[in-house]
């Protein structure tokens, strides 16, 4: 059982890196990553919120979206998938802010720390993306727990691997054109292409 | 209104402030759908039909949204604007809309769709609005379309397709790159655009962060001949 979460995890983290196999949340994952700091506060940002509203888009789906999914409520043949979307995006948003009013009034210095980027996590294709593939793969609440965790590990490692390596590009001679966002595309081509490597491995 | 603000609203976006290149908007879906130039169509028809109209919508009823949910708001007229979207091409065009997976579903949160509500729909006048996401989605689209025609003709051959440089594997004589089948070289494509688009408008141009100093451990060859 130990070892069936664990595959999990590793595939999640590695084989199917969300950043960089999958290229979700690149939006914040190239314009926030100049520095490590701001990267790593970003990065913890959504494996929280990764970890809380995937399983929480789970439980919906399965007693409340999925066909015949309100047997217990007494009400059968109700099919109500066509509104996953929205009410994914629902969960994430009333998640992030009920997360950012949690931290504001218990834990101040994880929110100062974080500051701008909570709200910003809501329009951030990797947490919606994860929850959708959750879906896709068919996973129980436990596996999708860790699927949570997993995805936002992934980005978040990700998005510190990049700044480490734009912090140390700062004072190199770069074309004028191609200097910051460019350059910043090529890199990120090229760690991907690395991360391909993980694809081979079967666990 | 003049129709030259409408015509700026439209081709501004194009070269000028591309969403991807410039703003940093809408970078995911650019990357993962750009092997094959018919699925791009449709990703790129698909979105900027929701960006166009989720800027009208929103600019309709910009007076009436209290600042502080603003953000749910919107996010529930471009969900609702998606899954009309993702309806119609489960509906009409099966195979393309399993082909694109779920990257459908996360144009709820394509920055570009959200960045320009924020940044125009809740000031501006509703058709000036949709023009500007007219435009804003045909810049994206020129991105991918770019981008897309680049991967698949010199990755397999074709266009749409069709056959155009016939594959060795074929019979013909063009050996596929196969480095521009996988997905990260679409990184590597968009960033030599922004070189392109840079070299052509150097007002793009980022600054350092830093500015060179003089070294201030070579010898000061003024300082030295007055001593001598």
């Amino acid at each position: 059982m130990f070892e069936h979460y664990l595959n999990i995890f590793i595939t999640t983290v590695f084989i199917e890196n969300i950043a960089l196999s999958v290229f979700l949340g690149m939006c914040t994952f190239i314009a926030i990553s100049k520095k490590i700091e701001a990267a790593m506060g970003l990065g913890i940002a959504v494996i929280v919120v990764c970890l809380i509203t995937v399983p929480l888009n789970n439980l919906i789906y399965n007693f409340v979206l999925r066909e015949d999914a309100l047997v217990w409520a007494g009400i059968e043949g109700t099919d109500l998938r066509f509104v996953s979307l929205i009410s994914y995006i629902g969960v994430i948003a009333a998640v992030v802010q009920i997360l950012e009013m949690f931290l504001d009034k218990y834990v101040p210095a994880l929110y100062n720390a974080l500051g701008v980027f909570l709200p910003l996590i809501t329009v951030n294709c990797a947490i919606l993306g994860a929850s959708l593939f959750m879906i896709e793969k068919d996973l129980m609440f436990g596996e999708s727990v860790v699927y949570g965790l997993g995805a936002g590990f992934g980005w978040a490692m990700a998005i510190v691997i990049l700044a480490g390596i734009r912090e140390k590009l700062k004072y190199s001679d770069i074309p004028e054109g191609l200097k910051g966002l460019g350059a910043t595309f090529i890199i990120v081509g090229l760690m991907s292409f690395g991360f391909m490597s993980f694809g081979g491995i079967s666990l | 209104m003049s129709l030259k603000k409408y015509k700026e609203v439209i081709f501004k976006p194009l070269i000028e402030e591309n969403p991807i290149t410039l703003q940093i908007l809408g970078i995911c879906s650019a990357l993962a759908v750009t092997n094959n130039l018919s699925v791009t169509m449709v990703m790129c028809i698909a979105l900027t039909t929701v960006v166009s109209f989720s800027n009208l919508f929103i600019s309709l009823i910009r007076n009436y949204i209290p600042s502080s949910i603003r953000i749910i708001v919107q996010m529930t007229i471009i969900a609702s604007l998606v899954i009309v979207v993702d309806e119609l091409l489960k509906a009409y065009s099966y195979e393309t809309s399993k082909k694109l997976s779920v990257f459908v579903g996360l144009i709820i949160t394509n920055c570009i769709v959200m960045g320009r509500a924020e940044a125009f729909a809740m000031k501006e006048k509703p058709l000036l609005s949709f023009f500007d996401g007219l435009g804003n989605g045909l810049g994206y689209s020129i991105i991918l379309i770019g981008v897309a025609t680049i991967r698949e003709l010199f990755g397999s051959g074709t266009l749409f397709g069709y056959e155009i440089l016939p594959l060795v594997s074929n019979g013909g004589w063009y050996m596929g790159n196969n480095l521009l089948l996988l997905p990260p070289s679409s990184f590597i494509i968009i960033g030599l655009f922004i070189w392109a688009i840079r070299a052509y408008r150097p007002a793009q141009v980022e600054e350092d962060d830093f500015t060179v100093s003089k070294h201030s451990t070579a010898p000061d060859l003024t300082k030295r001949e007055l001593n001598v």
